[in-house]
Formats: C-alpha cells, structure tokens, sequence
C-alpha cells in the first residue's frame, strides 16, 4: 500500500499484542481525507484500540502508522494533531466549559487574545453560546457531549478521532447527534474517525465503514456495500439480519452460481470471492429481498414454504417460512399493500411460495 | 403526595426524627463537652493563675504567663522551632508519599493491597519501639554507620541530632499522608490525563494542570493531618534528639512535669497560644487550597 497526499490516516500492517493477547491483528486501512470514517464491531474486537493507536495512547507492537503522510506510531499523543472525544467525554471537572476549550489552544501556545474568540466560535458551533461559564457538571450529558466535542474541534486537528461518543445518551438525543455529527463533519470537512459497536449508527453516519472482528478487518466500504454485499457471514450476521443457508458449491458459472443445500435443493446465487466446485459455502439472503405469495409466479425460480409464524410490527410483517426439515427463512414484508389483497394477511400453517432475485442470494467463502 | 400514617401528623413525625437525631448525637456530644471542651477551659482557667512554689496552682489571675512568653526569646524560638520542624516534615512526607500513592493507585489490585498492607503495617507495632528501633538504625555502632564503615568511609554522628528528629518524624508520619493521598487519587479519572495529552499537554504540565488540582483534598487532609500532630510532640524529638532539639512538646513536658517547681499557667498559656497560631496557620491554608473549587 502507497500513501497519497489524500491520505489522512494510513495504517500498515499495525498488530498490538497485551501480554499474550493480540488485540489487534496486522491491520491495514487507508483513511481519505475529509471521510467520516467508522470503525464496526462487537466489543472487544480491536477498534477501540486501533483508535487509542491513532490517537497515541497505545503504541503499536509492530506497523506503521503515518498521519498526513508523516509516520508517528512512536510519537507520544501530546505531540500529534489528532483530538479525541472520549466515550465518556472527560471533560475536567474543576474547569470551566470554556477553560476546557481553551485547554488545547492554551497548550499549544496560542496568543491569549487569539483564544477567546475561538472558544467563543466552537461554543457557537456547537450551540452552546451561553454556557462558557459553567462547570462541566451543571450540564446535561448531551451539552458535556457537545463541550467534549468543541473542545477537541477548536485545535482543528488534522483528524478528530471519537470514541462511542454517543453511548451514554438517550435513543431520542443520540438519533439528533448523529444528525448533528454528520452536519459538523461536512461543515468543517475534517476526517472524522468513529469508532461504534452500534451498526445502525454507522451506517447512518459513514462514508466508509470497517468492520472489525477479533483484532481482524474484516471488510471496508461505504454503507451500501456493506450492507447490500458483506463478504463474509460475520459482516452479513453483525450488519443487519440475514438466513443462511449451508451448501456445497455444484456448478460455477457467470453470473450464477449453483449451490446444493443440505437437503438437496439447488439455489443459485452471486459468488463472492473466488471458490470451487465442492466447496462448502452459506448462502445469505437479506430476508427483505425475499417475497412470498400465494401462488408460484411463473418463469422464476421459487421454491414452496409453509408459514410457521407471523409477526405483525405495523410498517411491516415479520414472517418464518419453513422450506424443509432443516431450512426455515426470515421472510419482512413491508404492509404496502391493498388492505384487501389476499397476500397482504398470512396466517400460521398457509402454504406459499418464496421468491428472490439471485442477485441478492450472496454465496458467500467465509 | 407524602404518605403519612393514621396517627402521625407530619408535625409529629417531624418532632420524632429531631428527638432521634439528637439521641444519636448525644454519646459523642457529652464525650466532647466532659473531655475536651471542659478540659479546655480548664487549661484557659489555669493560663490565667499565678503558679505556686511547690509546682501548685494559686487562684490569682492576671496575665503574667502571657508577658512571660512574649518577653522570652526561649519560646518564641520553641514556636519557630516546632513550625518549621512541622513544615519540614510535612513537606517531605508529600514529596515521599505523593508518587508512592500515586504507584499504589496504579498498580494491579492485588499489588495494591499487598502495598497498602505495607502502610499499615507499622500501626501494628508501638510507637515507642519504633521509635526506638531508629535509636538502634542511627546509633554510632547501628545499621548504617557501619554499612559505612564497610563502604570505608569515616563513622557519622547520627544521632542524636535534629537530622535523626526529623527522620522519625517522616517516618512516623508518612501513612498519614499516603492514606488521605491514596483515597483522592483512588478517585481520580486517569482518563482526564489521557485528554490533556490529547489536547497537547506533556506529562509534567498534565500533573501540574490537571491531576494535581483534583487531588488537592488529599494533599490538604494529609498534610493537615501530618503537620498537627508533629508540631506538638515530643517523644521523637525527646528520643532521637538527645536534649539538643528544644520543641515545643518538649518545653510544655517540662513545663508541666519536669521543671522544679512545675508552672502549670505558664504551660498552660504556652499551650493555648500555640493552639491558636496552628488553628490560624490550617484555616489560611485551607482557604488558599480550596478556594478554587468553591
């Protein structure tokens, strides 16, 4: 891997070993400039670490890191322009909020005369105007988020890296700071580095996403390609929810390949990656790609299924298909249908025939 | 809406709990009045007596003991003494005992309790042997002269000597200072020293700005808690400083057991003095510690 001079962030083959455990395992990413860019996975998989080894925190075991094209894994955090906010802000408790602001500019020698309107713009940004007079602890928890994070954007730091910043709020406040993080990102186009466990937040707020697994990267790619074409079982069972279905690869061919499931049924599918004839492969399905109806269309494939449960959820009704002893799919309709179409209200026990585009049928070697 | 019981208006049951507060305040309120308040002004009383030729108390006031200790270069010496014995030892037991709880804080649980067990050993043994044992360290043929000896160099006089006091003094003192220190920074967030870093602060202005200023408490607990105590005793200054360190605990001693006859106004006045000079040297130091914080 080169680093361009759109690289904001470029790590090499990083690994950070604790004691016997390795934490994180021989990563490579190329973050671009100006890209909100999130780190995914379940807890303990080596983002939080990745981020501390960016931020200086954590020096790696072995690798390189270089942050605008400069290598800095062995440089002490106080002396990069990267800023963090914590998951649990950190703000000091005996400051004032605008004495946290200053806090950075104050160490990086700013004139004194330069500070105060600075302080007073990031407090403005974040909507905050009013509140530099008080302590950390007379404002709610979005306002100390808020604080945290004007406190880390008025260095204007190369790369703000944060943390599960919004873990500690409310649903109702975290759905508004994912709104109000992606508005501040573009607003002022500084590479945003996210680390979550959270996959709907990333997909909300990213330009790219990575996905990470025991200290592994499993996948990098925007929202869409993640989600719509994850390239191992873990990304399409962590993003989301997906039927998978185990089978023995039986033909290759372009687009489709053929895939025979456990009790014998052919499926056809998009491989991804490379594989062979004979080799074991799942198949994930996106269970709103699937359609079931009561007659079989013609001219497609489809495959007959038995009801066995169904959940009505409002917007859409979540239903479990059996296609044989061992096969059972998740089927999601959405109730965008004539509230007289027979199809619309499935009942347990019903027999039906499921549907789907083998486009979305991904054959998936991992 | 408060749920009251039938037969308890909210009056009454406020009536109850006074009536209880203060019957759990009243143990320790009737210790505090027979033990120290009356005691004290009992010495008040005394200060203000003429002493009598058998070491008796004589109940005419006036306030000769008071012109005494003014008119006598002895005591103000003995304050000064005592002080800066106190201020010494303070000082030092911060500078040893700061790191050493901040080691603690950090280290794994288990270590941790290992090393508090450690501080607390010592309480476990009389303070008088330990005190002791420094004789025996210190002594001309003691542990350390000959590790000099060994080394080939000359025999040091160690003790007695107003070096030796002040060694005891550390020593006897420093789980007091630890312990007040160890509670604080227990509670300090060490994620604010990884922010500060984050925002460009090296590890020194990191302590002075940030860990420092949040464990403050500690610091003013410790060292109240050291600087009291040392100022008035006087058995390490007794035992390890030969007659040669005069402290104040020395002169009320002699004062009031020693000397013949006894003065017991004299001491007695020599005592409230002091009293009043530490209350207003801890009230300046608390008010310029903990004033940022209010």
């Amino acid at each position: 891997m080169h680093v361009t001079n759109t690289s904001a962030v470029v790590l090499q083959q990083v690994t950070k070993r604790f004691q016997n455990v390795t934490a994180v395992d021989a990563i490579d990413l190329d973050i671009r400039d100006g890209e909100f860019f999130s780190m995914l996975g379940p807890s303990g998989c080596g983002k939080t670490t990745t981020l501390r080894m960016i931020a200086g925190f954590e020096f790696p075991s072995s690798g390189v890191i270089s942050l605008a094209g400069a290598q800095v894994e062995k440089v002490p955090a106080h002396l990069r322009n990267v800023n963090t906010v914590f998951q649990s802000y950190a703000l000091f408790p005996h400051m004032t909020v605008a004495e946290n602001i200053a806090f950075g500019l104050e160490m990086k020698n700013v004139p004194r005369a330069d500070i105060k309107p600075r302080v007073d713009a990031a407090l403005a940004m974040v909507q905050l105007g009013n509140y530099g007079a008080r302590r950390p602890k007379q404002l709610s928890g979005g306002q100390q988020q808020r604080v945290a994070l004007a406190r880390a954007l008025v260095n204007r730091p190369k790369v703000l890296l944060l943390d599960e910043p919004l873990g500690a709020l409310d649903l109702k406040l975290r759905k508004e700071m994912q709104i109000e993080l992606k508005r501040l990102q573009q607003e002022v186009g500084i590479t945003f580095i996210y680390v979550t466990h959270d996959q709907e937040e990333a997909l909300t707020m990213s330009d790219r996403i990575a996905v990470m697994h025991q200290g592994k990267l499993l996948q990098v790619g925007s929202p869409t390609e993640i989600y719509e074409r994850p390239s191992s079982r873990f990304v399409a069972d962590f993003i989301g929810e997906a039927n998978f279905i185990d089978g023995v690869v039986t033909d290759i061919g372009a687009p489709y390949c053929t895939v025979r499931a456990s009790n014998g049924l052919e499926l056809k599918g998009m491989l991804q990656g490379a594989s062979s004839v004979g080799a074991a492969v799942t198949i994930a399905i996106r269970p709103e790609k699937l359609r079931l109806t009561m007659q079989a269309p013609e001219n497609v494939f489809t495959l007959a299924a038995k009801v066995e449960q169904v959940v009505y959820i409002g917007s859409d009704t979540r239903l479990t298909v059996r296609l044989s002893d061992t096969i059972t799919l998740d089927v999601w309709e959405q109730n965008n249908r004539s509230t007289l179409d027979r199809d619309a209200y499935w009942q347990r026990g019903e027999q039906g025939f499921v549907t789907w585009n083998p486009d979305n049928a991904l054959i998936l070697t991992a | 809406m408060t749920v009251v019981a039938p037969d308890e208006t909210p009056l009454a049951h406020q009536r109850q709990q006074r009536l209880r507060l203060w019957l759990l305040l009243a143990p320790g309120a009737l210790w505090l009045f027979f033990f120290f308040v009356l005691p004290l002004l009992i010495v008040m009383l005394y200060s203000f007596a003429t002493p009598g030729p058998t070491g008796n108390v004589i109940w005419q006031f006036n306030f000769d003991s008071y012109i005494t200790l003014i008119g006598k270069d002895l005591y103000f010496n003995a304050y000064y003494r005592s002080l800066w014995v106190g201020l010494q030892t303070t000082v030092i037991c911060l500078l040893v005992g700061y790191p050493l709880a901040l080691y603690m804080t950090l280290a794994e649980p288990k270590q941790r309790n290992l090393l508090l067990f450690l501080v607390l050993i010592p309480f476990w043994t009389n303070f008088l042997v330990r005190t002791y044992a420094w004789m025996i360290i210190l002594s001309n043929n003691g542990l350390i002269n000959d590790l000099l000896q060994w080394l080939g160099f000359a025999k040091q006089l160690l003790y007695p000597s107003a070096g030796a006091v002040l060694v005891g003094l550390i020593y006897g003192n420093l789980p007091f200072m630890v312990l007040p220190l160890f509670a604080s920074l227990a509670r300090f967030d060490f994620t604010l020293m990884e922010a500060s870093a984050d925002l460009g602060a090296g590890r020194w202005r990191s302590f002075w700005r940030i860990m420092f200023p949040l464990t403050v408490p500690g610091v003013v607990a410790g060292s109240v808690l050291v600087f009291i105590p040392t100022v008035g005793q006087f058995v390490v200054s007794d035992l390890l400083g030969g007659s040669k360190v005069d402290l104040l605990g020395n002169l009320l001693q002699r004062l009031f057991t020693r000397s013949n006859p006894p003065n017991w106004p004299l001491g007695s006045a020599l005592a409230l003095v002091f009293m009043f000079v530490l209350t207003l040297i801890v009230i300046i130091y608390f008010r310029t510690t903990t004033e940022e914080d209010r």
